[in-house]
């Protein structure tokens, strides 16, 4: 019931707050999107084995630094070279950095996974390796590098919310606040809100997936 | 057409996969490469289209150095299937069969026109097809498909690497047929690769049998039959090559006369009289218009029973196009063991026998088969 109250008589400013968070994460895996592709799509190139073990590696590691921590390291670093040490920056330099894995694995696994008879036919009837991977592998990796990126946006919608601790705004704030005035009217609302969006963000990218994928191989 | 000169292929490890290979394919000729794995016929049919690079030699198109030319507008010039397919399945039947005339920039209609052509050649109805996806699609009318796609831009050579080795034995029977159906019509130079000698002989104008990576044998599967060069070559085609080499000719290539045909209406006693005159076992009934009724034998002839009723009906028959190998079967199955060759209008045209066929081949084959007299 208190949460109810709270919600109504705070509306714009929670309004505010999602915006903001929303914000956060559509900049950060726009890019962590884009990264993820860009990595994926080249370490999966002939002869590059070696760099996708490594790669993937490291982009692992990476996921298991603690994201408090992370903004935590970053803040130091950015004040070394100069840039703002709190706020959006930091933020979404590390959700780019969460993001970008999935995206990277998911792109790396499904253009691993064409079937070769099908690159072989490919590059029998003469399409360029360039055609090979625009028309043939892309196309038909796309089911998974949508589902790589889903859970990367799903993710950061959880992790946006620590950004707080920085200075990035966003549902983080209810949440924070609460915890420090023993207000759970404030968690309780802050939590639902982030859980919704996360449900919602995902049941559109789970329609886009859908009308991203080709056709002949979707299910 | 095809002229491959001292090709060799050596991986970077040492293995040599193509010695030293020379040979030919000529203009609208099916050739196959033959050997067991590992022999370098897929290899060797790869470096035509520089899928493999070779590490020694030439290889010609038409007089024309295939390393000299760029490496994807060479492979757009042959067509090519593989035993996998290969399927592009987020493409429509059309998308997939116009592949090649998509990288060439053709125009949408005449895409379409050449689908719904390629469709019919190779028996499927493009209204029905052609904008279906792979997967909606069974194995046959995949391969089916892949064929067409190779054929997409009218290549006029064709390389097909084992194009019906995965599909069950009597689809793949059908579309060999149906394949050489098609290759009457289009004529296209061939390289197809396959393990499976009757395959080869089945579909070959000419066969080049492979063995570690060196050409052992290349002649028509005829002689590749009757006069293996060695003991690999006899050992890989089995000792019932004799057999195997009965599917080359046809019933109308041996069948011989009837020794005596008998009219509806004979008299019984009189067909006995000369049936003993000329020591004959039996002799065919025929009614008017040629059509054949079956066999009498001289035992059953009576004076008082019309001919048509002593009749012993023929189990099987069999037209001037079937091969021996199958004609043989049906004699074991005959009565009579003799098969009647029966024409479109059920003509009574001949028949064929296991001694016809015996002495029809027995000279065409070299003496290590020795031939029994009876």
């Amino acid at each position: 019931m208190e949460v109810w109250q709270y919600i109504n008589s705070h509306w714009p400013l929670i309004g505010h707050w999602t915006v903001q968070h929303l914000w956060l994460v559509l900049v950060s895996n726009v890019m962590a999107g884009g990264l993820g592709l860009g990595i994926g799509i080249f370490i999966s190139g002939e002869g590059r084995d070696e760099v996708a073990d490594t790669t993937l590696y490291l982009a692992e590691m990476l996921m298991t630094v603690p994201s408090l921590a992370l903004f935590g390291l970053l803040m130091p670093l950015l004040y070394a070279i100069g840039l703002p040490s709190i706020g959006a920056l930091p933020a979404v330099i590390a959700l780019v950095l969460y993001g970008q894995l999935p995206v990277l694995r998911n792109t790396y696994i499904a253009i691993k996974g064409v079937e070769p008879a099908m690159i072989e036919a490919a590059r029998g009837m003469g399409m360029s390796k360039r055609q090979i991977l625009r028309t043939v592998k892309l196309p038909l990796a796309v089911p998974v590098i949508m589902a790589g990126l889903r859970q990367a946006v799903v993710m950061n919608i959880g992790v946006a919310a620590i950004a707080v601790f920085i200075g990035a705004g966003g549902l983080g704030v209810p949440i924070f606040r609460g915890l420090r005035n023993s207000r759970m009217d404030m968690i309780i609302t802050g939590a639902v809100f982030v859980s919704l969006l996360a449900l919602i963000v995902d049941g559109l990218l789970a329609i886009m997936e859908k009308l991203m994928t080709p056709r002949g191989i979707r299910r | 057409m095809i002229k491959l000169e001292h090709v060799g292929k050596t991986y970077t490890d040492g293995t040599e996969a193509v010695k030293d290979l020379t040979m030919e394919i000529k203009q609208g000729e099916f050739c196959i490469f033959l050997g067991p794995s590992g022999c370098g016929k897929t290899t060797s049919m790869k470096m035509i289209n520089r899928l493999i690079s070779p590490t020694s030699g030439k290889i010609y198109i038409n007089g024309i150095d295939t390393m000299k030319l760029d490496q994807n507008e060479l492979r757009q010039g042959i067509g090519y299937a593989i035993q996998s397919i290969g399927l592009f399945p987020h493409r429509t039947v059309a998308e997939n069969i116009a592949t090649v005339p998509t990288l060439l920039k053709w125009p949408k209609e005449k895409k379409r026109k050449r689908a719904e052509e390629l469709l019919d050649l190779v028996g499927m109805d493009p209204k029905t097809f052609i904008d279906r996806y792979p997967s909606e699609l069974s194995g046959g009318q995949q391969q089916r498909i892949g064929v067409a796609r190779s054929l997409g831009a009218d290549p006029p050579i064709l390389l097909m690497d084992e194009p019906f080795g995965a599909i069950d034995p009597i689809t793949r029977s059908k579309l060999q047929d149906e394949f050489l159906k098609i290759q009457a019509k289009i004529k296209k130079t061939i390289a197809f690769v396959t393990h499976d000698l009757n395959e080869a002989i089945k579909m070959g104008d000419r066969i080049v049998l492979m063995r570690q990576g060196e050409l052992v044998q290349y002649a028509d599967p005829a002689t590749l039959l009757s006069s293996p060069r060695n003991e690999f070559v006899r050992n890989f085609i089995g000792a019932d090559r004799v057999l195997k080499g009965l599917r080359l000719l046809k019933a109308k290539d041996v069948m011989e006369e009837p020794p005596l045909t008998v009219k509806v209406g004979e008299d019984p006693m009189q067909v006995k009289a000369r049936m003993d005159r000329e020591n004959l076992r039996w002799s065919m009934l025929t009614e008017d218009g040629g059509h054949f009724l079956g066999w009498i034998t001289c035992d059953d002839l009576e004076a008082a029973k019309p001919i048509r009723e002593v009749v012993i009906p023929p189990t099987v028959t069999a037209t001037p196009n079937t091969p021996l190998n199958e004609a043989l079967s049906m004699i074991f199955n005959s009565a009579i063991g003799t098969l009647a060759i029966l024409n479109d209008q059920e003509q009574l045209v001949g028949v064929v026998s296991f001694g016809i066929i015996r002495e029809s081949i027995g000279q065409d084959f070299d003496s290590d088969t020795p031939m029994i007299s009876t």
